[in-house]
Order: C-alpha cells, then sequence, then structure tokens
C-alpha cells in the first residue's frame, strides 16, 4: 500500500505541523492560553524543517541551507528581542515583507531551475512570485511609512494615482496570462522574470499613495497577500503543510483588514484607491471663525471627580503612547481601584497603529487584560459612568461620526463618550485629529479639558485624587 | 498529478473553513500577536526554500533561494520570539490561582 515509506513518513511529519499550526491558532482564543500556542506553531515548524531535510526531492546544500537559516534567524532574534511594542507595526510590516520576498524568489528559482514544469503547476508559480513580490515592494514602503522616514512619506506621483494603480494591475495581469499561455522554459520563464519586476514596482506604486493613517489596513492586506503567496508556493511545490500555513495567514489577514476597514468607515477598495486626507480637507469643517465654548479644568478638580466616582472609563488614543503615560494611566488606574473606583479601559479598533495595539501597549505597562474592552462590549456602559477620562484620543470619539452627516467621518463607528456624565479629556493643545476634523466632544457642556503633556497631568492626578 | 492537485484542493478548502472560524475566536486583545504569530507561521515557506535549494543549479538560481530561505527564517524566529514576548506581559488580575475558565 505503501511504496515509498520515506516520503509517507516526512508527509505523516508535515500532517502533525500542521495540526499544531491550526491548534496554535485555536490556543489564541484566550491570553490564558496563546502563549502555549506560540510554542505549539514553533515546535510544528522545527519538525516540519527537519522532515524536509529528509525529502526525496532534495540531494545537495544541505550545508547552506543550515547557513542560510543562520544567516536569517541571527537577525531575526536580535530585532524580536529589542524591538519596542510601539514599533510592533514596522515590525509586522517588515516580516510581511519578507514572507513575500521569499515566495517570489522561490517561484523564480523553481521556475528557471526546471524545465518541462506542467502548466497548472507553472500556473501557480507565476502567481506565486508576482504576488510575493509586490507584497514585498508595498510592506517596504509600509514599513517606511510607519517609521516616518521622510524621502518616502513626501513622495508624490507626478500623475494620477488611480491611473497608476490600473496601469500597474494591468500590465501585471497581461503579464501573468503572457506568461502562463507561454508555459514553462523560454518565452515563458522570461515573461516571469518580467512580471516579477513589474511587480516590484506596481507594490511600490500602490502603496506610495496611501496615507499614515491608513497603513494598519494596509498592513493587515499585506499580510493577507504573503499568506496567499505562501499558498501559491506550497501548490506549487507540493508542500501541504505550507498550504494550511498559508491559508490560516490569508484568513486572518483579510478577517483583520476587514475589521479595520469598518472600524475606519471605508472600504477596503476605498482605502487601495481612494485619498482620504484629501477628501477630509475638502469636507465640511465650518471653519473654526466662531470660537466655541471650552471648559478649562484643573488638576485638582479632575482628581476630586476622579476619586469620589464610582465608575471610571479611560479612553486612550495613540496620543497616550506618543506621551509614553501607559505607565502613568496605569499608576493612576491603580490608586482609583485602591479607592473602590470601579476603572475599565474602553478600547476602539483603530486605538493604536494596527490592530490590538492598544492592547500591547497597556499590556506592557501591566493593565490586567481583564480591565481592557472593546467598543461593542463597553459603548452602552458610558450612560451609567461618572467620569470617562479620555487620554490622547480624538477621532474615535468624536459625536460627529454620528450625528453629523456633513461630516468627513460620518458613519465610523465611535465610543459613545458623550454619555457620561462627565468627560474629562487630556490633550496637549486643540489641533485637530487624523481625519483633520473638529471634535465637537470638546464643546460639550460635561466636558472638561486639561491640557498639557499627558504624561504630566496623570502623574498629578495621582497625587490629586491621594490627596482627595 | 491531478491526484496531489485534488487532495491540495482539498486541504486548502478545508483549511480555509477552520481558519475562518478560528481567527474569528481571536479575542482583539490579541489581535497584535496574531499578526505577529501569523508572520511566524508564515515562514513554513522555508520548506519551499529548502526544496528549490536542494534540487536547482546555477549560482544565481541557488543563491535567490538561499536569500529565500534566510528571510523566512527571519519570520520563523523573529515572529515566534516577539509573539512570545508580547503574550507574555498580558496578564491575569489574579496572578497565582489556577482558576480554569472555559472561554465563552
Amino acid at each position: 500500500m505503501i511504496d515509498n515509506w520515506g516520503r509517507a513518513i516526512v508527509d505523516l511529519i508535515y500532517l502533525l505541523s500542521a495540526a499544531l499550526f491550526v491548534v496554535a491558532i485555536w490556543r489564541l482564543s484566550s491570553p490564558r492560553t496563546a502563549r502555549q500556542g506560540n510554542t505549539f506553531a514553533v515546535a510544528g515548524m522545527g519538525l516540519a524543517i527537519l522532515a524536509t531535510f529528509f525529502h526525496e526531492s532534495i540531494d545537495k546544500n544541505y550545508i547552506w541551507m543550515v547557513l542560510a537559516m543562520v544567516v536569517g534567524g541571527a537577525p531575526g532574534y536580535v530585532i524580536a528581542m529589542r524591538v519596542k511594542m510601539t514599533a510592533m507595526p514596522q515590525m509586522v510590516a517588515m516580516f510581511n515583507g519578507l514572507g513575500g520576498l521569499a515566495s517570489a524568489f522561490i517561484g523564480v528559482s523553481e521556475a528557471l531551475g526546471k524545465s518541462n514544469i506542467a502548466t497548472g503547476t507553472f500556473a501557480t508559480i507565476v502567481l506565486g512570485a508576482v504576488i510575493g513580490s509586490l507584497t514585498f515592494t508595498g510592506s517596504l514602503v509600509a514599513y517606511a511609512k510607519l517609521q516616518g522616514i521622510k524621502s518616502v512619506t513626501s513622495f508624490k506621483l507626478p500623475v494620477e494615482r488611480n491611473l497608476v494603480a490600473f496601469a500597474s494591475v494591468g500590465s501585471m495581469i497581461v503579464l501573468i496570462i503572457a506568461s502562463i499561455l507561454a508555459g514553462s522554459g523560454g518565452l515563458g520563464d522570461t515573461l516571469l522574470v518580467i512580471a516579477f519586476i513589474v511587480a516590484l514596482v506596481a507594490g511600490f506604486l500602490l502603496v506610495v499613495p496611501i496615507g499614515g493613517a491608513d497603513m494598519p489596513v494596509v498592513i493587515a492586506i499585506l499580510n493577507a497577500f504573503s499568506g496567499i503567496a505562501g499558498i501559491l508556493t506550497g501548490f506549487a511545490l507540493n508542500l501541504q503543510p505550507l498550504i494550511v500555513a498559508g491559508t490560516l495567514v490569508g484568513a486572518s489577514g483579510l478577517f483583520l483588514s476587514l475589521l479595520m476597514a469598518k472600524a475606519m468607515n471605508r472600504s477596503l477598495v476605498n482605502v487601495i484607491f481612494g485619498s482620504f486626507g484629501a477628501a477630509a480637507v475638502k469636507g465640511g469643517i465650518e471653519s473654526s471663525g466662531e470660537a466655541k465654548p471650552i471648559r478649562e479644568t484643573t488638576v485638582e478638580d479632575a482628581g476630586i471627580s476622579l476619586g469620589y466616582a464610582k465608575r471610571v472609563i479611560v479612553v486612550p488614543g495613540y496620543g497616550l503612547a506618543v506621551a509614553q503615560a501607559q505607565h502613568a494611566v496605569q499608576e493612576l488606574a491603580t490608586v482609583l481601584q485602591a479607592r473602590g473606583v470601579n476603572v475599565r479601559y474602553a478600547i476602539h479598533p483603530v486605538a493604536g497603529r494596527m490592530p490590538g495595539h492598544m492592547n500591547v501597549l497597556l499590556a506592557e505597562a501591566n493593565v490586567p487584560y481583564e480591565d481592557l474592552y472593546e467598543m461593542d462590549a463597553i459603548n452602552d456602559d458610558f450612560q451609567r459612568t461618572d467620569v470617562a477620562l479620555v487620554i490622547g484620543a480624538n477621532d474615535v470619539t468624536n459625536p460627529a461620526a454620528r450625528d453629523d452627516p456633513s461630516s468627513p467621518i460620518y458613519g465610523m463607528p465611535i465610543l459613545k463618550v458623550d454619555d457620561a456624565e462627565r468627560v474629562i479629556v487630556l490633550k496637549r493643545g486643540m489641533s485637530p485629529g487624523f481625519a483633520g476634523v473638529e471634535n465637537e466632544l470638546f464643546h460639550k457642556p460635561q466636558t472638561n479639558m486639561l491640557f498639557g503633556d499627558a504624561k504630566d497631568s496623570l502623574q498629578k492626578l495621582v497625587g490629586a485624587v491621594r490627596e482627595a | 498529478m491531478d491526484e496531489t492537485f485534488l487532495a491540495a484542493i482539498y486541504v486548502l478548502v478545508l483549511a480555509s473553513f477552520l481558519g475562518t472560524v478560528l481567527i474569528q475566536r481571536v479575542p482583539p486583545t490579541l489581535h497584535t500577536p496574531l499578526m505577529s504569530g501569523t508572520n511566524m507561521i508564515s515562514g513554513t515557506i522555508v520548506l519551499g526554500g529548502m526544496l528549490v535549494l536542494g534540487s536547482v543549479d546555477g549560482f544565481i538560481l541557488q543563491a535567490l533561494a538561499f536569500i529565500a530561505i534566510a528571510a523566512a527564517m527571519a519570520n520563523v524566529v523573529g515572529g515566534y520570539l516577539v509573539t512570545d514576548r508580547m503574550l507574555g506581559m498580558f496578564k491575569g488580575r489574579e496572578k497565582d490561582s489556577s482558576r480554569e475558565e472555559k472561554g465563552s
């Protein structure tokens, strides 16, 4: 029944690895078991790599394989141990890109190294190589934008961006079809290499006009792309664990990009082809001619109000991380909780720079994960809340998204902060948020502004609460 | 060839259902570790690099496969470690209690 035992054993180990990947994602369903799941995944990976050394289609270059693993693994180790939690989006973008690069190079090498590849297999190689190289340069641009590298963030396309997008996508599709029709060897191989290079350029051109605010969606899309490139490579080389792994990555990337797009009230097509920044500036800011009233408050007053509250909800935004105030907010929460105040955190899906980013930043500051609530889980509790403490969050609290159809952010899901009895906003100044839209929350009668650096204000608030 | 292709389609379709269901069970609080963890899983592409490097001839093609293995391995090592670092930060309220709670 089994006439090739060596191959059968390798395949069985592959099956075990794929199962471990699935269990790993399963264990991610709770913070309690997630760490163990991650270890399952790396164990599966180790087994699969070991088994591959005994794969029947390998007969040379074993030393070089090990060397390549060291060459890649060592910087991977250093980066992973040193990276700051605020820089996590950049790191994920870079890893997406490396996955794409690997798929692309494997595809080119396999296609040019072998002749007479069956048409179906050749098609998966071409598609994998093109999507991989697109992912690679797209991710490099996303990395540069998140890192704030000026030459990339200020890069302007000389022509209309949708024209560029359609031209690059169109030429890729033509090259892919031509290459597959020509088939493996000779002309088909040449066309594959041209498609690979065009995809490298296209990845750059497609991502470079997308604004910084949309990068959470972009890195999730590129995550999905790296998974799809993996699936195609898995088909091309008949590697089933790679098909399973690629599918899990693709499903995760797709799910997260849809989630992010929904949280920003955008469609994926709109992110890739439309320009948010430009639309927002044109949009209905009834220019700040008439100065609307603002009520400032003092640290002492805010401290009393927090210290004698029953229920407090903290609404953190990325401004909190910019001010490096995560530890200060945790200290304030601890002091309040010691007085019997119920303190919870309301996390908007786009509170950070990538899905779940704010949760990691707060976890790093020892905030228990039970205290972190997602938008839908806590939104109805604001009306039973004494004080909502908004720290460095802006657009995600703007009632205009709910009430004002002329607002550029109308329809975006928001935290219903204005339902709280009192709102205290910690803010550096009156600058508008990412979308460039004025926030009506700041002018509501129940809202008090506490201006200053978030970290500094929070530390003073801790003192004020202790004395209250 | 046709049989292995069909088997691969089976794997893809079933894995898609499994992936869709499992990903939705991941709470939003773990979405960043999910992304870095899937970075590590996408490092499985290293197997492809090994198959190619172990079978093709010619310096340039082997160099491409070598780079592919290195890039994939950076994902494996980096993705695993950074995910482990992050998940180590997620602490529950009662630290030492062995409260068994099934996820809802």
